[in-house]
């Protein structure tokens, strides 16, 4: 498969604006009320609700040209959120709470995993001609 | 202000090599799983050293915050751990979580304590 340059490019400014949004998040969630990573934690729960929704949904594929679906979902919301940090932050907060930590990677597999499930619900609820019959 | 353009630059990059990285692997999530586990071993490296005070911060912006964190994704390995659940890949699922998450503690880990 020849992926085409335009799709490069694509990704590459879904990356510019997720990796953006993600440090705006991360300096308007301050951590400071709480040891606990609300930033990294809000935009990797929320990103994989919004990349399965999108993924699932069947207006995004016959809609949508896939350069720009491609540039949403793997450059916008995966640079959106982050695994790198996420584990960064678990290590880090291992040395002196690793009840917190603990709990971080817990809450963050189990949601991340529970908000993906509720964007494909959520995606095959919408039907295909857009009427909303729900 | 400026801080945004250095994690915007970081982030076009990060991502168009995540997705370089998936595409060779015909988007398996062993091209996820390579790209979290070498980013978060990357970013690791590069904290040492801005904790050091070896790096400046614009250097941090760009290859920590902007490159490591777009590079490495938790949405698309969120999706395909819900993908394997679905399909009936059970095993699979929790291969997969098991073994991201190990070898990335264990990484930062080491490089941290070193």
């Amino acid at each position: 498969m020849k992926i085409s340059s335009l799709t490069y490019i694509s990704v590459g400014i879904g990356g510019m604006l997720g990796a953006s949004l993600r440090y705006f998040i991360s300096i308007w969630v301050q951590d400071t009320f709480s040891l606990f990573p609300w930033a990294t934690f809000t935009v990797n729960l929320t990103g994989a609700f919004l990349l399965s929704f999108l993924l699932f949904l069947p207006i995004t594929k016959e809609k949508v040209p896939p350069f720009i679906l491609t540039g949403v979902t793997t450059g916008l919301l995966g640079a959106y959120t982050t695994f790198s940090t996420f584990t960064l932050e678990m290590i880090q907060l291992a040395e002196t709470h690793l009840f917190i930590s603990l709990s971080y990677m817990f809450f963050s597999i189990i949601g991340g995993l529970g908000c993906s499930f509720i964007g494909y619900k959520l995606a095959r609820v919408i039907p295909k001609g857009g009427n909303r019959s729900w | 202000m400026v801080n945004i353009i250095y994690v915007a630059i970081g982030g076009f990059f990060g991502s168009i090599l995540r997705f370089a990285i998936s595409s060779a692997f015909k988007k398996h999530p062993f091209g996820t799983w390579l790209a979290n586990i070498s980013g978060s071993l990357l970013l690791a490296v590069l904290f040492k050293y801005y904790q050091l005070s070896m790096i400046d911060d614009w250097m941090w912006l760009i290859g920590g915050v902007g490159f490591c964190g777009a590079y490495t994704t938790f949405s698309t390995f969120s999706n395909e751990v819900l993908v394997y659940i679905t399909t009936g890949y059970f095993k699979n699922a929790v291969i997969y979580v098991a073994s991201s998450l190990l070898s990335t503690l264990l990484l930062v880990y080491i490089v941290l304590l070193v």
